[in-house]
């Protein structure tokens, strides 16, 4: 339990002294929210029929970007190969980091919320369903991306393989969260809701294990 | 010395699995299958062609049915086959798993990309355009998606060893996931479209449909076959051209 | 600390296609030393990462006696490698601290693990600001803050001056006189009394 509470305390730490990653990070979700609708024309009811799609694919982008420094740091200056030894195992430790991680990449993006639904015009219901998705659904995509950082650890360009493997991997948390907004069917919301939550649940269980499976393998 | 090395007594499946067997009954088998193969096309495409009656609905349109259902049949059974050899590889560290995993992916590619092409084809003159965002279609792109970024992660590292056992991670994670994808889909589908355009699944399967549908998933499943393995030979012989490069380089003089 | 033996035998590795260690046995016991020494390439990381579990091996297997059973399988060995783990954006005392709590160490050691690798006032400061010659003697101080009975070294004198490498032989040398064992891959030579044999590895196919 010790090792597991050092490791959340030193990522939380590291991630909040070098503010600036999480700056980026809040930064780029909401320019890539506030980017589409100069795509889409300053139409407002049609933006706010819109806003769940486009809150999720720039949630879902903002967060893929923040994947890659999940292990690699940790990898690069000989850490990974030091938590073998740990009175831990590895999938505990992973498990660790990944909590870590999604309080400083999934958290920000709730509280940045407000600025795009204003600027998308989304109801005061649409707001805070929106902030519930976000709240089941991210540590799911923190999950899946995990796995997506930790295979590709061991390659200098990993960068750009990870995130191929991992969107077509999200697919479901985009659907469930965009899909709890459907007012044409009555209990979506609802059973989104579960349905993100059983996936995040399900996923950031399972995650630990592949992701630190890879890492044993990256590491050799 | 206390070597327990698992080459000692080998059982049956290691020795027709070992890369030196493998390449030795395997030789025997390429030809007699590539010629089963090019019989049993020959035996369907008559069958399709000439013996079987056009819907009555669809027209003739209905053959493009007989190479879409096996391609589409084969672009899950490819997965299942790297799945196992996935599992080969994690678990016995089996060189031909990684062999028979790196060839089964391009094939999967190409047998999805092939689905969806028939499905496009067969979707313009019954549903008025080609691609519709239809729950089978979209849940097979996925897939496609997914094998072409397997490749990617092969290709993206140097040690064919070590990408073989990250990129078993993948498969096996990706194995979890795409029924989830396929219920999301299904689920999203629901959502947005109540009344399903159409179905394979409902109309009654009539025998003179049955008879060309199963000789071309026969001729289909030999062609994965013959080209499974013909990949796998492919891929020993390279890796032992390239252990005979490095060999010969280190001989050539100078510290590695 | 209990009573561990090392023992490696018939160890065969292969990297990317080539044979790094051919039949590689070994044995060390309580309170001795073992320096693997050789040309570059010769496997002696390679062989340490064998020994640490990092890396499986082929062939051959590498036994501990006398380890506890119920703990985690590496849970009486520490290995460092080139790289030395220590996290700028932390403080000398926090990235020790981190190691303490992740490794099970004790915490009431550090003070005196920093004093002894001649860190002392540099607690608060930020490790990014160590040269590399303290953060290499921060690394090393784990050895002291977290008592384990097998260390394996992998070239520690590096980065490190004359005085430093007679540090690391003094540390050396109590942790064998503990009934400690080590097995250190170095091609400096490394100024301590004590117990040792020297293992030279040749570099495979040559």
């Amino acid at each position: 339990m010790t090792a597991f509470l050092a490791i959340l305390s030193r990522d939380l730490k590291l991630g909040l002294r070098q503010g600036g990653d999480l700056l980026t990070l809040v930064l780029f979700f909401v320019i890539v929210g506030v980017l589409l609708p100069f795509a889409v024309g300053p139409d407002r009811p049609l933006l706010s029929q819109l806003a769940p799609a486009i809150i999720w694919v720039a949630a879902l982008l903002a967060q893929l970007l923040s994947h890659d420094r999940l292990f690699r740091s940790d990898f690069e200056d000989g850490s990974l190969a030091l938590f073998r030894q740990a009175s831990l195992s590895l999938d505990g430790l992973v498990f660790a980091k990944l909590i870590a991680h999604w309080l400083l990449t999934g958290l920000p993006l709730v509280v940045a919320m407000p600025v795009l639904a204003l600027v998308l015009g989304l109801s005061a219901d649409g707001f805070w369903l929106a902030v519930m998705t976000l709240l089941a659904g991210t540590p799911a995509l923190t999950a899946f991306g995990a796995i997506g950082a930790a295979v590709t650890v061991g390659l200098k360009r990993g960068g750009l393989v990870a995130p191929v493997i991992v969107l077509p991997m999200s697919l479901p948390v985009l659907i469930f969260g965009t899909g709890a907004f459907d007012p044409a069917r009555v209990g979506a919301a609802s059973q989104a809701l579960l349905l993100l939550a059983a996936l995040s649940l399900v996923s950031m269980a399972l995650a630990p294990f592949a992701a630190a499976l890879a890492l044993r393998i990256s590491g050799e | 010395m206390a070597q327990t090395s698992p080459n000692t007594h080998p059982g049956w499946f290691t020795r027709i699995a070992h890369p030196g067997m493998f390449m030795g009954w395997t030789r025997h088998v390429v030809l007699p299958l590539a010629i089963a193969t090019a019989l049993a096309f020959a035996a369907g495409l008559y069958v399709v062609f000439f013996a079987s009656p056009p819907d009555y609905q669809m027209g003739d349109t209905v053959r493009m049915m007989y190479v879409h259902v096996p391609t589409a049949w084969l672009s899950q059974f490819c997965y299942a086959v790297m799945f196992s050899s996935a599992i080969g590889t994690l678990v016995w560290r089996h060189p031909m798993a990684d062999v028979s995993q790196k060839a089964a992916a391009p094939l999967g590619a190409a047998f999805t990309a092939l689905a969806l092409f028939t499905g496009a084809m067969w979707g313009r003159p019954t549903w008025g355009t080609f691609w519709e965002w239809d729950g089978r279609m979209t849940s097979t792109l996925v897939l496609l998606f997914i094998y072409l970024g397997i490749i990617a992660l092969w290709r993206a590292f140097d040690d064919q060893l070590k990408a073989a056992r990250i990129v078993s991670v993948v498969t096996l994670v990706g194995a979890v996931n795409i029924p989830i994808i396929k219920f999301s889909v299904d689920w999203w589908q629901t959502l947005h479209q109540p009344a399903s355009v159409f179905r394979t699944d409902g109309p009654t399967v009539d025998f003179s449909i049955l008879t060309p549908l199963l000789v071309m998933t026969l001729a289909f499943s030999l062609l994965f076959l013959t080209l499974h393995l013909v990949r796998m030979r492919t891929e020993v012989t390279r890796r032992r051209i390239r252990s005979l490069e490095l060999a010969q380089a280190r001989a050539a003089g100078g510290a590695p | 600390m209990s009573d561990i033996s090392l023992a490696a035998e018939g160890i065969v590795l292969e990297r990317g296609g080539r044979a790094v260690l051919v039949d590689l046995s070994l044995a060390v016991s309580p309170g001795e030393a073992l320096m693997l020494r050789g040309p570059n390439g010769a496997g002696k990381s390679s062989a340490l990462l064998v020994l640490a579990g990092l890396l499986a091996p082929q062939e051959g297997r590498v036994r501990f006696t006398g380890a506890d059973p119920d703990a985690p399988p590496f849970a009486h060995l520490h290995w460092v490698g080139h790289d030395p783990a220590i996290k700028s954006g932390l403080s000398v005392a926090e990235n020790l601290r981190f190691w303490i709590d992740v490794l099970g160490g004790r915490r009431d050691r550090m003070g005196d693990a920093l004093e002894a690798a001649g860190l002392a006032g540099l607690e608060d400061f930020d490790a990014g600001l160590l040269s590399a010659g303290q953060t290499r003697r921060l690394a090393l101080a784990r050895l002291l803050a977290i008592p384990r009975p097998l260390w394996l070294l992998d070239e520690p004198t590096s980065a490190l001056d004359a005085d430093g490498a007679h540090w690391v032989g003094q540390l050396l040398a109590n942790h064998l006189a503990g009934g400690g064992l080590a097995v250190i891959a170095t091609h400096l030579d490394i100024p301590f009394s004590g117990d040792s044999k020297t293992m030279t590895l040749i570099r495979a196919g040559a």
